[in-house]
């Protein structure tokens, strides 16, 4: 009799900050339970180059904000049946978006951060991806499933959302998430 | 005066209040809690925000429970599919008016529109945001105004005038474009009206108006104009 096959979890990481990747972690002895039933096939946590074919569940900690993130996205999102937003900042933009509001906030942040901010050699860098004029929360640009709130979402609600999705339910959000 | 009784049945539960009473008072004090957000006990009800809106049998319109007087025979229903998706609605398009950070928000964890998006399942908001660039001032000695933070429930507006009595503040333009201004729209520093009372920090739902340097858990008192209307009686 062969085990039963094990649900294939990726996690991403785009522009935040890793603290829901440290949340993640956080879950602590209760990865080991998780380990029996899952399979992580990509992370910034794990040693695989190409973001693979067939995965279950991915969970995308950051918003987008700048091209390559937006490919990467694309191609997760086609290579994923459920894909959930974790953490703030791929719900709503959160921090990465506080430059959302000044207009053409891409070349704004760049002249600050590279130009008036910079004592030495100020240039702005021509060899990183484009920024997109804003930064975007992950729904605005692909189909999201299910979403965890939170700066960081606890530890708890990321073992509860992944717990009722093995079990083959949809988690209910009421009172359980918070922004922030 | 005799007040004569009013009797209604709210969420199926059969209730008696003096006539006059809103359907929003008359659930309170029979333990039915209706969410509310623009709402502040001893101020006069605005009706602005939505977040309270109810069914009534016999009519395919929603009516706020705030400024509703209860009538005899009405059948009012609080809880239904139908209200909490409104409900949901109108915190998604709150949080997509202005530039709503939780993370960086002085008022995180004591926030009105925080703590009901969490009550009410709000994960995620459908629409884009507009990411607002509106003025904050910060020339008052200790108190702040963060206009991007503002939900436009005029609970400041109201309690400077009705309570404090001198109605520093007041609104200017429309809609979204909506602002909370001091005098005739001067920097708060230069506001000769204002007495510097801090009830508008203490009524304020968000983190749009605050006491510099005073946690905010200290500042928020949600019961202040009902608080300070029972003193006045007691005199």
């Amino acid at each position: 009799m062969t085990a039963p096959a094990k649900v294939r979890v990726a996690t991403v990481w785009l522009s935040g900050c890793s603290g829901c990747h440290m949340s993640f972690l956080d879950q602590d002895e209760r990865l080991v339970d998780l380990a029996q039933k899952i399979q992580l096939v990509y992370s910034p946590i794990a040693d695989v180059k190409e973001f693979p074919e067939d995965v279950n569940v991915t969970l995308i900690e950051g918003a987008i904000a700048n091209e390559e993130q937006l490919h990467m996205l694309q191609k997760v999102r086609a290579r994923t049946k459920v894909l959930i937003s974790l953490g703030d900042c791929a719900v709503t933009g959160n921090v990465t978006a506080l430059r959302n509001s000044w207009r053409h906030s891409d070349q704004a942040v760049l002249e600050r951060a590279y130009k008036e901010k910079s004592d030495l050699n100020a240039a702005i860098p021509t060899d990183v991806p484009k920024l997109l004029i804003k930064a975007h929360p992950l729904h605005e640009a692909v189909k999201v499933d299910f979403y965890i709130p939170g700066c960081p979402p606890p530890a708890d609600l990321i073992n509860y959302v992944l717990t009722e999705l093995l079990a083959g339910r949809a988690p209910n959000m009421e009172g359980r998430s918070k922004y922030g | 005066m005799i007040v004569s009784s009013v009797k209604l049945k709210i969420d199926g539960v059969e209730v008696s209040v003096p006539e006059g009473t809103t359907i929003l008072k008359a659930a309170k004090d029979n333990g039915i809690i209706i969410p509310t957000l623009c709402n502040m006990d001893g101020l006069i009800p605005y009706g602005g925000c939505r977040m309270c809106l109810v069914e009534i049998s016999g009519s395919p319109k929603l009516f706020p429970a705030c400024t509703t007087p209860v009538g005899p025979e009405m059948q009012v229903t609080t809880v239904s599919d139908r209200l909490k998706e409104h409900r949901k609605m109108v915190v998604q398009m709150l949080l997509a008016e202005r530039t709503h950070i939780c993370a960086v928000c002085v008022a995180n964890d004591h926030c009105e529109l925080q703590a009901l998006a969490n009550h009410l399942g709000v994960d995620h908001v459908m629409f884009e945001r507009n990411w607002s660039n509106d003025q904050i001032d910060l020339t008052h000695d200790f108190l702040v105004i963060d206009r991007n933070r503002c939900i436009l429930c005029t609970r400041c507006i109201r309690i400077c005038d009705q309570i404090e009595g001198v109605h520093t503040l007041d609104l200017k333009l429309r809609g979204k474009d909506a602002q909370v201004i001091m005098d005739l729209d001067e920097h708060w520093a230069n506001s000769c009206s204002c007495t510097s009372c801090r009830k508008c920090a203490k009524a304020c739902p968000v983190g749009a108006i605050y006491i510099e340097s005073e946690p905010i858990e200290h500042t928020k008192r949600k019961d202040i104009a009902e608080f300070i209307l029972d003193r006045r009686n007691r005199k």
